[in-house]
């Protein structure tokens, strides 16, 4: 996709990627929610190699005051890549790309929140990438929607994204770096799965109408999974809080002594 | 499970979830699209006369008209005092609002930065310009004692059904305790006292939607203290 070339098979004549999946395979993805206690809703997300943290802040007043909305709250997004995110060091700070993924992604949010029930306020959300490898938009999309409703945020819905590319011809699901890099095309979107309502969508390289609509197709479907990967971190972190509960009182009456000594 | 959450279905909804029901009302916590009603936030679904809300799990807190809450001295300006609820919106405190008469310019005199008030949300309008006031019974500058912060929407829990385990805690620790809609928890007494009732105050911050929880705060303050015969 890059223009860059390589003798590597990227789908081979089986139609087998080169991690072993095939075209309609998403890589593994795992989210926990509620990960970080400073925050007002955090989560961690795995997906495939790709290492995601994110953390939202807010509502809460806006700074500057010059950027508070009075009709409604706005929704300030920050992604970042950490310097050993990619192999090569990468040079910290904000840069062309992570100013325009920042952009896009508080976009995103800002359509399902429901930004008019806190004017003047500011909704703060910032993606951490620990670990790229190809596809970290979408996954940070996928994190900071979970975070967002681990904060209690009110929203009209999560918001599953996913990357669909050309690789040697063939339309892939959810392209890992080498795909991203000597692919031919890259889709990432984000969808609400109940509407179809896209959220996000932007291309890179060249697809035919045909492959556009198939990629698409590729995406809804992923899309479904995604999000019900979300909803299943929302509510496992709620059973996991009440399991402790439940457990023996043992834990209860050990800290009175600690007190007592005090 | 607690009979104060065992009457209601406690199902977990995610925002985005359709709400199901006969003839049901939107209430708190959802929104209606093409003539349904979904979940907003993540929460317990909840009917109530013929309402259907979502009670959040996290969030803000958020001002609403009529809530005592314990407020914090911010800044101090000729004609009022700004006061932090623990929300988005910072609250002015007018001189006409509290129960002294302070000549214009004189307001440090009476309250600075830092000192912690019981106040009453007197106004919110539409953009959220919240207003509070200091002129009704019971409500006055905090001196002495601690604050405990906990989550604004574990508060009800707190509080117990129809005042249970606030009671219970003050019939214990025989603190003097005032719980802010805010998440603010103001605790006076003896200082060890306040502790246990500040580690129990923890515990149902930290297990607050977890089934016989009254009774596990009830064990653990007989086993630091003795109940007083008076409670307040």
């Amino acid at each position: 996709m890059s223009g860059m070339t390589t003798d590597i098979e990227l789908v081979n004549k089986d139609g087998i990627r080169i991690d072993g999946r095939t075209a309609e395979d998403m890589r593994p993805l795992k989210i926990e929610a509620g990960v970080l206690n400073n925050a007002d809703g955090s989560a961690y997300l795995e997906w495939g190699k790709n290492k995601v943290l994110c953390a939202v802040y807010g509502p809460r007043e806006c700074h500057p005051r010059h950027m508070q909305n009075p009709t409604k709250a706005i929704v300030q997004c920050k992604y970042n890549m950490l310097s050993f995110s990619v192999s090569d060091r990468k040079r910290p700070g904000p840069d062309r790309r992570s100013i325009e993924i920042s952009k896009i992604i508080s976009e995103a949010l800002e359509y399902v929140i429901f930004t008019e029930n806190y004017p003047r306020a500011s909704i703060d959300v910032y993606i951490e990438v620990l670990q790229a490898n190809a596809g970290t938009r979408c996954a940070g999309l996928t994190a900071a929607s979970v975070a967002l409703a681990d904060a209690g945020i009110p929203m009209r819905d999560l918001v599953p994204a996913v990357a669909i590319g050309k690789a040697d011809g063939h339309i892939v699901l959810d392209l890992n770096k080498e795909e991203d890099n000597f692919g031919n095309a890259d889709l990432p979107i984000a969808m609400i799965p109940r509407t179809g309502e896209i959220l996000l969508m932007q291309m890179d390289g060249h697809m035919t109408m045909d492959e556009f609509n198939t990629a698409l197709e590729y995406g809804k479907k992923a899309c479904e999974k995604v999000y019900e990967i979300q909803k299943d971190a929302l509510k496992r972190k709620y059973s996991i809080q009440s399991e402790d509960a439940e457990e023996p009182e043992a834990a209860v009456y050990e800290e009175p002594s600690e007190e007592g000594d005090e | 499970m607690n009979e104060e959450f065992s009457k209601s279905s406690r199902q977990v909804v995610m925002p985005g979830e359709l709400l199901e029901g006969e003839k049901l009302k939107a209430g708190a916590g959802t929104y209606v699209s093409d003539g349904n009603i979904y979940s907003a936030i993540m929460g317990f679904k909840t009917v109530k006369s013929n309402y259907v809300n979502v009670v959040p799990l996290s969030g803000r807190y958020i001002p609403n008209v009529g809530d005592n809450v314990i407020g914090i001295v911010e800044d101090v300006g000729p004609s009022n005092w700004l006061i932090e609820i623990n929300s988005p919106y910072p609250a002015p405190l007018h001189v006409n609002e509290v129960p002294w008469r302070v000549e214009f310019g004189d307001t440090s005199r009476y309250m600075r930065i830092g000192d912690a008030l019981l106040v009453k949300i007197l106004m919110v309008d539409e953009t959220m310009k919240v207003q509070v006031t200091m002129k009704e019974q019971g409500l006055r500058k905090l001196q002495g004692g601690e604050i405990v912060e906990i989550a604004p929407h574990k508060v009800p829990r707190v509080i117990g059904k129809s005042g249970s385990m606030i009671q219970l805690i003050k019939g214990y620790t025989n603190c003097r305790v005032f719980v802010g809609q805010n998440g603010r928890i103001w605790l006076d007494g003896e200082t060890e006292n306040i502790g246990y009732a500040y580690h129990a105050i923890k515990m149902i911050d930290e297990a607050a939607h977890s089934s016989g929880l009254t009774d596990r705060v009830k064990a653990y303050l007989e086993s630091v203290a003795q109940p007083v015969q008076e409670s307040e």
